[in-house]
């Protein structure tokens, strides 16, 4: 028979093997679970059914579009070929305004609109989001 | 003698070079001389001084020369702390520098010269991104990369040492030292670079669990075990493979996370140009260097001393083993949080992003342990343990338990997660507290890093459990009233400085209980480049910050108000400087035993 410590070795390489599956299984599980997916306003238009899990949604803030209330933020997001109404209640970044990109996280009430939970800071003028640019440039 | 011979003299010789380079780079930015294009793309002459230093490595290229400026010091700096050791050993550790030096080198020559030429020479600078523009983000570049950077050789000296079978405890003293310099100063630049974000980004947090953020964590969490391991090493003589391969993933993380941000592949801050072929020069160097560690680690890595490397299940080597595969599993959540969405991109172009839930969910409930082996294993002995008179452990176990329930029973939060959670964390605090007492002056470092450990974990909960926040839109004179606070929105005055046009809010909020707080958030409109940032006004008390941001929207009259209540705050920055503060300790202690 094999000697005790051969025994304990194989135990603990077990012990090793089982911890690594285990926490890969646990992490990719909760990756399935918490990643947020990106569209653009003409890729939910394509949807077949709405979600109910959060996405961002991400293009250009149409022109005159955006309104504000004490409690709300409405506003469209377009890219240029189709459009989605938002409405936010938070906390607006410096560098949100009308012509310019946006990437909104949130969720879908139906195909024309989006309830968003969070606006997401960009860092300087000149940024696009690379998500906007590549729907963008898509059209 | 420093120079007593030639190859230190080189050496001092490079650094000396690179310095001059980076003070003439320097010079360049406080005279604003725009014939240099990283001048004219950074700078501009209405900066205020601090900020045109700081805007030298404020960008790709100037950034990039700082890198090597460290570099070519830590080389310096070690050939001179190493006289004791064998020449081999020496020039071994100095060929590997060497080939990271050349890598960066050519990176720098060939894709981001600091040095070009413009000319027609341009009349003014476009500017340095104002959000950059603060104290705290000036400095945060350089003693984050004096931690990057320095875990360069701890790399180098590894793969020399493993050639050269050199591993033993001396040289694991010898080691420690630059891997305590290289985490006091990755912490602390992280620390500067999360302070910054709670107060500039004006969102409130001071982690967003952002790539940018977890490429600075990765190393930390790969040289924070490393640093458990060579303390192993240093007095018995076992993990050694675990030093090498800690050694190695280190450096490695660290270059990883410059190709990241440097790549244009994660969008930040720090992403200063989205240029491919830097980010594919760093990729192709990257490999080669793995591939070189790989290599030296299975050729040349020998297991020595077979029978110390035994010891039973209770025992101090144990217990760090434990931590280090929860150290390591805390690693690869953040890694896989990190690269996974640009994996997944690349090979099914999907746009995807890993936010915060993902980590809480992974994270938290692993600390349970953590915490809890945190507490115990330094009471344990080396090789093998009784639990024989550690009564005490159980009876600080049954009050922090009591400590917790009382605190969260009240609250409304999950009962259950919550408790256990605060459970170890106090457990931590109270047995490191204990040791102050009875353990004096013995492993003293180890203590203080360990209760600031504890002191931070509790803090981060409160601070999260305790938050409140309001936010709403208000006209100037309007009032928001809610169940807590009343926000006035009093008046807004204007103010013209060098650089920016500031306005500035006047509010009065009141408490339920009548206090009156007047807060002056600004907004402030800097010339060049044209852009709005807002400056959070924070209040800050040993028991909580009061934290307001303001926004306006374009062409409306409402302003968009955010009003938090963190408590804590002061004390997780207080912490993660015990945190160093043990670090530090240790490195000047040892220093002393030396001589």
């Amino acid at each position: 028979m094999y000697g005790k410590k051969v025994k304990l070795r194989f135990f603990f390489v077990l012990l090793v093997l089982i911890t690594l599956i285990l926490s890969i299984f646990l992490i990719l599980k909760s990756l399935e679970e918490n990643v947020v997916y990106f569209q653009s306003p003409s890729e939910i238009q394509l949807l077949e059914e709405i979600e109910k899990k959060k996405i961002r949604v991400g293009g250009m803030v149409k022109n005159k579009s955006i309104s504000i209330k004490a409690k709300e933020i409405r506003f469209i997001i377009t890219d240029f070929k189709n459009e989605i109404n938002v409405t936010y209640s938070g906390v607006v970044p410096n560098l949100f305004s009308e012509g310019k990109g946006v990437v909104a996280e949130g969720y879908l009430k139906d195909k024309s609109f989006f309830i968003a939970t969070k606006i997401l800071a960009k860092h300087d003028e000149n940024y696009m989001p690379p998500e906007v640019k590549a729907a963008l440039e898509e059209k | 003698m420093i120079f007593d011979n030639k190859i230190v003299t080189f050496t001092f010789l490079q650094f000396f070079f690179v310095i001059i380079s980076f003070l003439g780079l320097i010079m360049s930015f406080v005279n604003s001389d725009f014939s240099n294009e990283t001048v004219f793309n950074h700078s501009h002459t209405t900066k205020p001084l601090f900020y045109k230093i700081s805007g030298t490595w404020g960008n790709h290229e100037g950034s990039l020369l700082l890198w090597l400026l460290v570099l070519t010091l830590f080389i310096f700096l070690f050939l001179i702390k190493s006289k004791d050791q064998t020449k081999q050993y020496r020039i071994l550790t100095l060929l590997f520098q060497q080939i990271i030096i050349i890598g960066f080198f050519t990176f720098l020559i060939k894709t981001s010269n600091p040095f070009n030429y413009i000319f027609p020479i341009p009349n003014e600078g476009l500017g340095l991104n104002p959000i950059l523009q603060d104290p705290a983000l000036a400095i945060h570049p350089p003693i984050l990369y004096l931690g990057y950077v320095g875990s360069s050789i701890i790399f180098s000296s590894t793969l020399a040492a493993t050639t050269l079978n050199y591993i033993s405890k001396e040289w694991a003293k010898h080691i420690k030292q630059w891997v305590l310099v290289s985490w006091i100063f990755l912490t602390i630049g992280i620390l500067l670079g999360s302070i910054w974000a709670y107060y500039e980004l004006g969102w409130g947090g001071f982690w967003f669990w952002d790539p940018v953020e977890n490429v600075s964590l990765m190393p930390w969490l790969a040289l924070t075990t490393l640093l458990h391991c060579i303390l192993v090493l240093e007095k018995r003589l076992t993990l050694t493979s675990w030093v090498v391969v800690l050694s190695i993933s280190t450096f490695t993380l660290s270059m990883c996370g410059t190709f990241l941000v440097r790549s244009g592949i994660l969008n930040s801050v720090h992403t200063f140009a989205n240029d491919p072929e830097r980010g594919l020069f760093i990729l192709i160097f990257l490999f080669c260097l793995i591939f070189m560690s790989l290599f030296i680690f299975f050729f040349f890595h020998k297991v020595k001393n077979k029978d110390s490397n035994s010891f039973f299940w209770l025992s101090k080597e144990t217990s760090i083993l434990i931590n280090n595969w929860f150290m390591m599993y805390f690693l690869a959540v953040v890694l896989i949080g990190t690269i996974y969405p640009i994996f997944l991109e690349v090979i099914s172009s999907e746009k995807i992003s890993v936010g915060p839930p993902f980590y809480n969910k992974l994270i938290i409930p692993f600390l349970i342990p953590f915490l809890f082996a945190m507490a115990i294993g330094p009471k344990l002995n080396w090789i093998k343990s009784e639990l024989e008179n550690k009564t005490y452990l159980v009876l600080f176990l049954i009050l922090s338990l009591l400590v917790s329930v009382f605190t969260i029973k009240n609250l409304n939060v999950n009962f259950l997660i919550n408790t256990v959670l605060v459970t170890s964390a106090f457990y931590l605090f109270f047995i490191t507290l204990r040791d102050f007492f009875t353990k004096k002056f013995k492993n003293l470092s180890q203590n203080i890093a360990h209760f600031g450990f504890s002191l931070l974990i509790l803090s981060i909960l409160f601070n999260n459990i305790f938050s409140t926040e309001i936010i709403t839109n208000l006209k100037i004179g309007e009032t928001y009233e809610g169940a807590e606070f009343k926000i006035n929105f009093e008046k807004i005055e204007q103010k013209n400085e060098k650089n920016f046009k500031a306005i500035i809010g006047k509010f009065n909020i009141e408490n339920s209980n009548g206090t009156i707080e007047n807060l002056r958030p600004e907004l402030r409109i800097y010339n060049q480049p044209n852009i709005v940032t807002s400056e959070a006004d924070i209040k800050t008390n040993l028991l909580k910050d009061s934290f307001i941001t303001m926004n306006l929207v374009q062409n409306q009259d409402y302003f968009n108000i955010r009003y938090q209540i963190k408590p804590f705050m002061i004390w997780i920055w207080f912490s993660v400087l015990l945190i160093t503060l043990g670090g530090l300790k240790s490195l000047i202690l040892n220093k002393r035993y030396e001589k």
